[in-house]
């Protein structure tokens, strides 16, 4: 689509206004969003990770590493590299080989350094163990058409009701 | 205020968010008041945190995270940090309300779901106390952040250790023994922390040293963003300076990093002006003049040129070439004279042509009231 101001460049930025009761739909360029003053809100952010991610995930490709999937959330690492983000703190003992690379990578070191954390007592049995969670991780793994997961996870529902 | 409370419904275009339940205006960093705030805008201490047994927000259902904001709700009673704040649920609150809170960099773009394509995600919530914020539902399940005028590193990250240490102690965080606490981007893991510093670097951009000094920074670790973080660009010398790494070194080296660079940065900065003054005089006068002039007297203006212009006339104001304007109403003109903030000051959605003589008429209205200006 091209942008409706210059009629050049791609639209990137598309801005709903509503004037008068009437709702508009804006598409700009990325240029011309910054010269009506919409670029610091519309703007697309980069991918953080960038190339990195990509020399990571092919290495683990080559490895085998790119089928593992989360027991928790069901994320796998081919979602790792379509999206940037993991799926739960699980995924980072599902992927642990990969990620202590990237995390060198990323940050020069894969040892934190800082604060120790330990979690308050009343806390230590997780949440996640209750049936509304159990349900919504269950549908996410229907989804995902993750049919082992799945199983598990009704199982367990089972013997909570 | 007692307790926390909840956001407004969802109602009509006309904003009702009152915004005197803000603190402040949630907006006390712009006061000027911090150390070398004429150069340095704000300091902005960031932790990232997420609640272990839920899947991070990005994958969650809107179940989990309703369930996940309930949590946290109920631990807010048992936070001394964040006793009396205001509780805003972003997905109840029109559009021009959630710009409105991210042009005061209470929000992040994403918590405040601008993205037209997208709505608001279920959940998404900003907890505003007097002098620390919790956006809740974001990329992370929750980002503890303190803010502060001018260049103040350590009062603001003691502000959000304290934060932290007390909601941890009711909240249970995902932490791992070696790749400390876990974010849903590998970029934060470790001590989740991103110190930064809001800065204004005219001198150096005119001098055109610019280049050297963000290169340099980037050898030592620091990376640099515009005026509302990763993918703004850099409009009116106003930058972004953070910790580019979160993981192999410990919170107090990374906080130390910070105050030496931008140590450095500042006298750079200093040293840039008093070249321009001495080598460019009447060059620099003449230019910020009419900056000035044109803030002064334009009938309109748009974003970038009110932001080129207001940091033309912060430069002549540290230059001490115009007088008995503060850099308090400068740094009042930065979020004031954005879009959301002058719909709202109008009462109604705005096109561009109107917003753009809406904010020439405001930023007139400002420095006509100050009455600062010719010697
Ligand atoms: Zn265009
Ligand atoms: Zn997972």
């Amino acid at each position: 689509m091209l942008c409706d101001n210059c009629q050049e460049r791609d639209a990137v930025v598309h801005v709903t206004r509503v004037v008068e009761n009437a709702v508009t739909q804006l598409h700009l360029c990325e240029k011309c969003a910054a010269a009506k003053g919409v670029e610091t809100t519309l703007s697309v952010p980069q991918h953080p990770l960038g190339e990195i991610l990509q020399a990571v995930q092919q290495q683990a490709a080559s490895t085998g590493e790119d089928a593992l999937s989360c027991r928790f959330c069901g994320a796998t690492a081919r979602d790792f590299r379509a999206t940037g983000r993991l799926g739960c703190p699980h995924c980072y003992d599902a992927m642990e080989h990969s990620l202590r690379e990237l995390l060198r990578r990323l940050h020069g070191s894969s040892r934190h350094v800082g604060k120790r954390y330990d979690p308050p007592a009343a806390h230590l049995l997780e949440k996640a163990d209750t049936v509304h969670d159990l349900r919504d991780r269950l549908r996410r793994a229907v989804d995902a058409e993750q049919f082992e997961l799945a199983a598990e996870l009704r199982d367990r529902i089972r013997v909570l009701e | 205020m007692s307790g926390p409370r909840p956001g407004p419904g969802s109602g009509p275009a006309r904003p009702a968010l009152d915004l005197s339940l803000l603190p402040d205006g949630g907006v006390r960093w712009l006061d000027a008041s911090g150390p070398h705030s004429d150069i340095v805008i704000s300091t902005r201490m960031r932790l990232a945190r997420n609640v272990s047994g839920y899947a991070f927000t990005g994958r969650a259902r809107d179940g989990e995270r309703l369930r996940m904001l309930a949590q946290v709700r109920d631990a807010l009673t048992e936070v001394p940090s964040l006793q009396g704040s205001l509780l805003l649920t972003l997905e109840s609150m029109p559009a021009v309300e959630r710009q409105l809170l991210h042009e005061r960099h209470l929000v992040s773009k994403e918590l405040a779901g601008l993205d037209p394509q997208q709505p608001v995600r279920s959940g998404a919530a900003v907890i505003l106390g007097e002098s620390v914020g919790l956006l809740v539902n974001e990329e992370d399940h929750l980002r503890l952040q303190a803010l502060r005028s001018g260049f103040c590193v350590p009062e603001a990250f003691e502000a959000v250790q304290r934060l932290d240490a007390e909601l941890g102690g009711q909240v249970p965080y995902a932490f791992h023994r070696e790749f400390g606490f876990l974010t849903a981007c590998p970029t934060n893991a470790g001590t989740g922390l991103r110190a930064s510093v809001l800065i204004h670097l005219p001198g150096l951009v005119l001098t055109k040293e610019i280049g050297k000094v963000l290169a340099g920074l980037q050898q030592m670790g620091l990376t640099y963003r515009g005026l509302y973080g990763e993918g703004s660009e850099v409009v009116g010398n106003f930058f972004q300076l953070s910790n580019q790494t979160t993981l192999g070194r410990s919170e107090e080296e990374l906080q130390d990093l910070l105050v030496r660079v931008v140590r450095h940065v500042i006298e750079r900065e200093e040293e840039a002006r008093r070249v321009l003054v001495r080598d460019a005089g009447y060059i620099i006068e003449d230019k910020l003049w009419r900056a000035y002039g044109t803030l002064r007297y334009a009938r309109s203006l748009t974003f970038d040129e009110a932001m080129n212009f207001l940091s033309g006339v912060r430069l002549a104001v540290g230059l001490k070439l115009v007088t008995g304007l503060s850099v308090y109403t400068l740094n009042k003109l930065l979020i004031f004279a954005q879009s959301a903030h002058l719909s709202y000051l109008e009462g109604r959605a705005l096109t561009d042509t109107e917003t753009n003589l809406a904010r020439a008429k405001y930023v007139r209205q400002v420095l006509t009231s100050e009455g600062g200006g010719v010697e």
